[in-house]
């Protein structure tokens, strides 16, 4: 038996990623030094959508990347063998704030595997993480700099993030059971 | 779930469309991961792979050894001429040796056909075949599918020529397997004495040039001088009247046409030096060095699906 229910609209969400875009604005004093990468799949979206919101109060055109972090997890060789999307960071993040993006945050083992990825790629001044939605039961001491929506959950229950570029609609909905 | 259907890789013709397909799939992320600065991601880390090497070999080992490298497994190469080590029995001994010292995965070249197939069966551990004899040479054959989806996008209906020596190179069987899999159109060219003995099914010309102009890819094959059991090609002169790849058969090609070869080139041979060092358009055909670096991405792809 499935229950949902709508936790975020698609006007929740767009207010969510305003207020977030002009945060990081706010914490970095303006868009200079700032790069995105969006965690695939749907930080990727997110990440392309506060660079868009950047764009448009300060009118600069900030990098965005895309990171996929299957080669760092460290769950491979339990079974799970997933296709790895693609890694595009085509531009120097050395001494870069780094803003890092994704949907949701759970056990942190994610943004553990994305860290050791972009610290692959150079040295940041900073990375700072973003995240739609912070469900909390986190396994690894790693907390989200700016959060969408906390939402306490429990471990039979999920989060399922929609976003247009990706699945045809904005919503965050929990979904309880099996 | 993202797994490939058996647990080691011994032949292409026995690898299932979805193997093909996802090690395809997944050989994008490894070719990024080879263009970044730090060429090195932890997926591996912790496994041991080893390099057993009964026949020379330089592109296929090291490729086999970056690719490992790439992945933060740890690689042995253990070299040994097959002349130095008795067939069967003492290869189960050095076998036997290589276990006890739990290996993860063993890369095999031997100059004897079906001594991958018959390693595989003695050892539990997953098994890729680097090129046994005149049988097969799995990876080559993937690595050129990729090269071939890179340059074309498609499998279905592309013209293949394979140009040479087919009877004596595992390559050629491997490709043809692979390719015909994939809905290519493959022709073989080469005179009677470069062809098995029945060859009534297979698409056959005996002359470069009848195949030249409407080609998609030109694959040629190498010499194999070392393979030459039988009385060597009548002489070279010969060889470039049928065969070579010179200057004036390059421009006859057609547009968006590529020339592939395993390597390594006998110049003057299977390919004329112009046509090795030529740049501009007509260099632009000549797909020889992406098959070298997509080789290292698609046996990065394979050891991750094997051993990740």
């Amino acid at each position: 038996m499935q229950e949902k229910a709508q936790i975020l609209s698609e006007n929740d969400i767009d207010r969510i990623i305003k207020r977030i875009s002009h945060e990081i604005l706010e914490r970095n004093r303006g868009s200079e030094s700032l790069v995105f990468i969006g965690l695939q799949k749907r930080g990727v979206p997110l990440a392309k959508r506060i660079a868009e919101n950047i764009k448009n109060f300060e009118g600069a055109e900030i990098e965005t990347g895309k990171l996929d972090i299957t080669f760092y997890r460290d769950d491979i060789g339990k079974n799970i063998k997933p296709t790895a999307q693609i890694t595009d960071i085509s531009f120097d993040i050395e001494g870069k704030n780094v803003i890092l993006v994704d949907d949701v945050l759970y056990t942190g083992r994610t943004v553990r595997a994305a860290l050791d990825a972009i610290i692959d790629f150079g040295r940041p001044k900073s990375i700072q993480l973003v995240v739609l939605v912070d469900r909390g039961h986190r396994e690894l001491p790693i907390r989200a700099d700016y959060v969408g929506k906390n939402l306490p959950t429990s471990h039979n229950e999920s989060v399922e993030v929609k976003l247009k570029e990706t699945d045809g609609e904005d919503s965050v909905t929990l979904v309880v059971g099996e | 779930m993202n797994m490939l259907s058996k647990k080691s890789i011994v032949d292409a013709g026995s690898l299932e469309p979805e193997d093909i397909e996802l090690i395809l799939s997944n050989a994008d992320s490894f070719l990024e991961i080879s263009r970044r600065d730090v060429k090195k991601v932890p997926t591996l880390r912790g496994k041991t792979v080893i390099n057993l090497f009964f026949e020379p070999s330089t592109r296929t080992r090291t490729s086999f050894e970056i690719a490992a490298k790439r992945l933060s497994a740890d690689i042995i190469n253990f070299s040994s001429s097959s002349s130095s080590l008795k067939k069967g029995e003492s290869i189960i001994d050095t076998l036997k040796t290589i276990l006890s010292m739990n290996v993860d995965l063993i890369v095999i070249r031997h100059s004897d056909s079906g001594t991958v197939k018959m390693i595989d069966r003695f050892v539990d551990i997953p098994v890729i075949n680097a090129g046994d004899g005149k049988y097969q040479h799995p990876t080559q054959a993937l690595l050129d599918l990729y090269t071939i989806q890179k340059r074309f996008g498609k499998f279905e209906g592309l013209k293949v020529a394979i140009v040479g020596d087919f009877l004596d190179s595992r390559v050629a069987r491997s490709d043809m397997d692979l390719f015909e899999k994939m809905g290519m159109e493959v022709t073989i060219v080469a005179p009677t004495m470069f062809l098995p003995e029945d060859y009534s099914e297979m698409n056959v010309r005996h002359n470069i040039d009848e195949v030249i102009k409407d080609t998609d890819i030109l694959y040629i094959l190498r010499m194999q001088l070392e393979r030459q059991d039988r009385k060597f090609y009548p002489s070279v002169m010969e060889y470039n009247r049928f065969l070579t790849l010179d200057m004036k058969r390059l421009e006859e090609m057609k547009p968006g046409s590529v020339v592939m070869h395993p390597g390594p080139v006998n110049r003057g041979t299977e390919i004329t030096d112009e046509v090795m060092d030529v740049g501009g358009t007509l260099g632009e055909k000549i797909a020889i060095e992406e098959q070298v670096t997509y080789g290292v991405a698609i046996r990065m792809a394979i050891l991750y699906l094997i051993l990740g």
